[in-house]
């Protein structure tokens, strides 16, 4: 593979591109040429090659997220030959090379598609949804200053390698765009997870799963069918075991909340 | 929220409604299996147990609204979370591709929408004699029972007892090829809705992890399959002739 | 001219910070919803100070020209974050801490700064760890550490390769805490283009939704700006492609002054550049050094053969051999030139032979291949997935790129520019690194700036401002700079080139790696203060900017930033031709020592440089603030 690979025999490929001029305008595939690609050039790079080409010949080039190209800001965001990120496996689409295709192949390339991710232009989508799921519960409240001495608190190693597992999630939302139902538990999850595990952030522990999930809803994401196709799409493997966790912790602060007895003095000091 | 409101209300409460009923429902397929296993043995133990089944009165009507109730809440969140997720998807992918879903959890909802249509035959076939009313049990003459019917040791239907012949409606039932080919399709969806729904649960739950997820897996698949040949059985001894139906209600019906 | 008073309070260099928050003034806690704060960029400086001021009472408005403020590059740091908690019990301290940090960026950091930074890293880890960022921890429980470029001390704190995105996103979840709380305005998708100074104080922001294209105007009682480097004036660097210097080059041509921006930090340990469609540089963390072993082929004719080929003897383990003490872990500047000499000499490897080798076979023998595995798998995966190399069979090929840059916009010891109200925090500022920065040290000033300077620092300025005075978005100032803007974006539109931006981008980069790359002379920068006044007329004339202003246009942002790139590489140029000597990132030939190392002229260059804009098509002025160091002795940087 790696001799393969190594090769830098030109390529040709037909890219097949939805183009979309704006959120209500309606979209449709376009067919481009792009020839004497050198297979080590990466995916985004060939579209870069591509715009420069079409803004040579009068043509609006085509719009797509980018930024990092390493697969850390989790902007990039193109569904390829129908997965989202591409070809390979926990990669993002800023790491797909064009090695990965053959001469002459057809690409098809769409933006990631949910409801919740209204498409704005050609390849690029609104992921602002997460933000506000973040926003109502993806957090541990510790205003600067008030943090006590770091290693007060031991965290055990497993805890904490787990916790980290759900952490390096990159908030692209490819695991939306690879369920049939565009859900968008593995984030979630991924995020509940994460603090859940911690012991810093149990204080919050139900009322951040409650929120974030009902946020979630209202969102418009669609419902975990258990097909996990997502952590399959994910561009750093996070496991569906966070959904599954996700759901425990989601009863459990459900009977809680339905059981628990509060304060009266909750609504706040003098 | 309250409980019911986030049970009835949220995304992962109606994944959880789906996991408790479906528990509900696979301990009543398998206790409905176990049961009618017992068509290889004498008439008396089919009849006698339908009969005690029967005697139970306002009890079997609990059980009945109880199971109404789950495969009612199974199939409103189904569909629910169905509308719901066909809404979030919106446009559809011009290139499709599944990275690893199975079969069986992508053919959910056609499973279970012919489990659904299998049932309410099922129901009208043997429950109210909607269909195949010649061969009813009400059509069918009593079975007089030769031995005691004992449950955990007690006798609760007598020896000389005439009770109706679920027995042989059963055996008179599958005589026609068409309805138990239909009984074995339906049960082989079955088993595959329940391979993707048990595994299913566990997740909904929050019980499965990958740690172990290979041996649940597995579990699944034996109990699956076992439910299927078990199932199989009854049609298939009918079809294969290995049980003859008796000979008075054969000629009755005749 | 402008007035640069660095604010450095008196007394004994570890007391400064203390009696600094006890002497300046306070906002009272009702009059702090009164005064609203406009902060730009929402990396670990920007995030960390909208949330922290918010907490404190203040109303803040962020914008971001990503979708999601969990994009910013502060993401992309590998190794880790410094912090003086002498956890390893190995005799670190804050003044050791300081002093390494100070030594690192070859004494052009003001003393005082570096000692804050220094004294609030250990808050920053406290501060993470609370926020639920999950380091690395050891089998107690407890936080773990390790050593990292330049130091000998094990006093950086890590999350896996990922320690930039696990700070960021604590402090994108502090930052969206505040947001949904309803304490701060979130604005993304909005780029920042101008500022706006009313009577002498930065008092709003100018503000392109990049999907809109609507042009809003914001008025605050303060504006920060915390929007990070400039590296992409290089074109090619370890930078996010849209990682860019408009908000900082615009508050330059707006009176703030900038300072040192010839302080460019090359790392060395990225992947080369394969070929002329290259848009950007991958970085390989520095930890690969503490067991990689980096070497170059004696002999000029060995450099086209296969590593395998070269034998033992016919290898220049150029390093070690240079720097015995320190070897592969010397700092980065010293490690990049080295090998930047090593391909001039003709002795660079892979098909461009712009590369060196970084060789595990040392480290495989000694760990197995399993144990090399379990410290750099994912490193290695990386390398592998780019080159389609396997750095397990074969060494990795290693070329220098641009990593970080040290100038940025002058500030003092509050953080607050030349221009009273505008102040800059994290990379987008010059204050903390002096001429180079240690590895793990970026992390700590961007938290450091955002948690725990600008909430006390600020509130000295904003004391003296009358609550709710700020001025209305339609006085003629901001008029001015939104009607300046519109007829800008018009002119790109209309000019209908025959050039992508890119292009000229790419000839930007070439121009600034050539003549003022790793190693600079009068001659190189000369020549290329000829070529980017006429690259800079050539694109206003040629490019090609296609589509249209009202909505997503990737190439009109991207025409803005690389405008403002063409204009701040002549002012690098010019701050490097003026700075008649070595230190840290900024290496002139003519000024070395005889075996290569950076020679310094304290007596001439031990200060500040400080440009200030004069107008279009005037030479900027040349302010000075002189580094006067106290406590600490200016030595020759020697890590050998």
């Amino acid at each position: 593979m790696v001799a393969s690979a190594n090769s830098t025999q030109s390529i040709s490929i037909t890219l097949r591109v939805w183009r979309q001029a704006g959120p209500k305008a309606p979209g449709k595939f376009v067919d481009y040429q792009s020839a004497n690609l050198n297979p080590n050039m990466s995916f985004l790079e060939m579209l870069d090659v591509v715009n420069d080409e079409l803004t040579l010949k009068g043509e609006e080039p085509i719009a797509f997220a980018h930024d990092c190209r390493e697969g850390i800001c989790g902007t990039c965001s193109c569904t390829i030959n129908g997965k989202p990120h591409g070809p390979g496996k926990g990669v993002a689409t800023c790491q797909v090379y064009m090695r990965a295709f053959r001469d002459g192949d057809v690409i098809t390339v769409e933006p990631f598609r949910a409801e919740a991710f209204p498409i704005i232009k050609d390849l690029v989508v609104d992921r602002s949804a997460f933000d506000r799921i973040q926003q109502a519960g993806g957090f541990i409240t510790a205003r600067a200053g008030s943090a006590p001495e770091a290693n007060a608190l031991p965290v055990p190693k497993p805890d904490a390698d787990l916790a980290m597992d759900a952490a390096t999630c990159i908030g692209c939302g490819a695991c939306v765009a690879a369920c049939k139902n565009a859900s968008a538990m593995l984030f979630v999850a991924a995020k509940v997870g994460h603090l859940g595990l911690l012991p810093q952030g149990q204080a919050e522990r139900d009322k951040r799963v409650l929120a974030m999930v009902s946020t979630m809803d209202a969102e418009g994401f669609g419902n975990c069918t258990n097909q996990y196709e997502c952590s399959a799409a994910c561009p750093k493997l996070i496991s569906h075991d966070f959904i599954a966790r996700m759901n425990r912790d989601y009863l459990g602060a459900t009977v809680r909340a339905a059981f628990k007895p509060e304060s009266m003095a909750s609504g706040g000091g003098a | 929220m309250n409980l019911v409101g986030s049970l009835f209300g949220s995304s992962i409460g109606r994944k959880i409604l789906m996991a408790v009923t479906g528990v509900i429902l696979i301990g009543f397929v398998v206790g409905h299996l176990v049961g009618n296993l017992q068509v290889f043995q004498h008439p008396d133990k089919l009849n006698g147990y339908a009969q005690f089944l029967h005697n139970l009165g306002p009890l079997l009507w609990v059980a009945r609204i109880g199971l109404i109730v789950a495969v009612l809440v199974h199939i409103w969140a189904a569909t629910a979370l169905t509308l719901e997720n066909n809404r979030a998807r919106g446009s559809a992918y011009g290139v499709k591709h599944t990275i690893r879903a199975t079969l069986a959890s992508r053919a959910m909802r056609w499973t279970g929408l012919v489990v659904l249509v299998f049932l309410l035959y099922h129901l009208a076939h043997f429950t109210f004699g909607g269909v195949q009313a010649a061969t009813f049990k009400a059509s069918l003459a009593p079975h007089t029972m030769t031995a005691d019917y004992s449950v955990a040791g007690f006798p609760v239907i007598k020896a000389g007892a005439t009770v109706p012949d679920v027995h042989a409606m059963v055996v008179l039932g599958f005589q026609n090829t068409a309805v138990a080919l239909f009984y074995i399709i339906a049960v082989g969806l079955l088993s595959l809705h329940l391979l993707h729904g048990i595994e299913s649960l566990f997740q909904s739950l929050g019980l499965r992890s990958e740690k172990w997820s290979v041996l649940l897996r597995r579990a699944a698949a034996v109990f699956c399959l076992l439910y299927f040949l078990g199932n199989l059985a009854i049609p298939g001894a009918v079809l294969a002739g290995k049980l003859p139906p008796p000979a008075k209600a054969a000629s009755a019906q005749r | 001219m402008a007035t640069l008073d660095p604010k450095i309070p008196s007394g004994p260099l570890a007391d400064k910070w203390r009696k600094h928050k006890t002497d300046i003034k306070l906002v009272n806690p009702a009059n702090k919803r009164k005064y609203e704060i406009i902060v730009v960029g929402a990396g670990l400086a920007g995030s960390s100070a909208a949330s922290s001021l918010a907490d404190m009472g203040y109303k803040v408005k962020c914008f971001v020209f990503h979708d999601s403020p969990r994009r910013a590059h502060s993401i992309a740091a590998q190794g880790g974050i410094n912090a003086a908690k002498n956890y390893q019990n190995d005799g670190d301290s804050v003044h050791r801490l300081f002093y390494d940090t100070l030594k690192g960026g070859d004494y052009r950091a003001r003393e005082a700064n570096v000692h804050r930074l220094a004294e609030v890293s250990v808050n920053i880890i406290d501060q993470c760890v609370a926020q639920g960022v999950p380091f690395a921890r050891e089998y107690g429980g407890l936080l773990a550490n390790r050593s990292f470029g330049g130091a000998q001390v094990s006093r950086t704190f890590y999350a896996r390769g990922q320690t930039g995105q696990q700070l960021l996103l604590g402090a994108y979840s502090a930052l969206s805490r505040t947001v949904g709380a309803g304490l701060v305005e979130l604005h993304t998708h909005s780029e920042m283009l101008d500022l706006v100074i009313v009577g002498g104080h930065a008092k709003g922001v100018i503000i392109r939704h990049l999907v809109t294209g609507a042009i809003t105007r914001h008025s605050a009682d303060a504006v920060i700006l915390a929007t990070g480097g400039y590296g992409n004036v290089f074109n090619l660097s370890t930078y996010a492609r849209q990682s860019n210097a408009t908000a900082i080059w615009r508050a330059y041509k707006r009176g703030a002054c900038m300072a040192n921006p010839c302080y460019t930090q090359i790392h060395p340990t990225c992947i080369p550049v394969s070929g002329d469609y290259q848009s950007k540089l991958t970085l390989m963390s520095e930890s690969l050094r503490n067991d990689g072993r980096i070497w170059a082929p004696k002999k000029k004719e060995d450099a086209k053969k296969a590593p395998a080929d070269i034998p033992e003897a016919d290898r220049d383990y150029f390093l070690e051999r240079i720097y015995p003490s320190f070897g592969n872990l010397c700092p980065r500047d010293v490690a990049s030139r080295a090998a930047k000499r090593m391909c001039d000499e003709g002795r660079g490897v892979g098909e461009t032979g712009l590369g060196v080798y970084l060789d595990f076979s040392d480290a495989i023998k000694r760990l197995g291949e399993a144990g090399v595995r379990e410290r750099y798998g994912n490193l290695f995966d990386i390398y592998h997935e780019i080159t389609a190399e396997s750095a397990y069979q074969q060494p990795m090929r290693i070329y220098p790129a641009v990593h970080y840059t040290m100038g940025g916009l002058w500030v003092d010891y509050n953080l607050m520019s030349n221009v009273p109200g505008l102040f800059v925090l994290g990379e987008a500022n010059f204050s903390d690194h002096g001429a180079n920065r240690l590895g793990a040290s970026a992390l700590m000033q961007g938290l450091a700036d955002g948690y725990f300077v600008i909430p006390y620092t600020i509130g000295d300025y904003l004391a003296g401002q009358k609550p709710g005075a700020r001025p209305s978005i339609d006085s003629a100032e901001f008029k001015a700079a939104a009607d300046g803007l519109a007829s800008a974006t018009k002119r790109f539109l209309d000019t209908k080139g025959k050039q992508p931006v890119s292009h000229f981008h790419k000839r930007l980069g070439k121009i600034m790696w050539d003549h003022c790359g790793m190693a600079r002379t009068k001659e190189g920068l000369e020549a290329a203060l000829q070529k980017l006044p006429a690259l800079r007329e050539e694109f206003h004339a040629t490019v090609n900017v296609p589509g249209s202003a009202d909505t997503l246009n990737q190439s009109l942002e991207q025409a803005g930033r690389v405008a403002d790139f063409i204009e701040l590489g002549e002012l690098l140029c010019r701050d490097a031709l003026t700075r008649e000597e070595s230190c840290g990132g900024h290496f002139r030939e003519e000024y070395q020592y005889p075996d290569g190392e950076c020679k310094r002229d304290d007596e001439k260059f031990g200060h500040v440089a400080a440009w200030e804009f004069q107008g279009e098509g005037k030479a900027p002025l040349r302010n000075t603030e002189p580094l006067n160091y106290e406590f600490t002795k200016m030595s020759v940087r020697n890590y050998k």
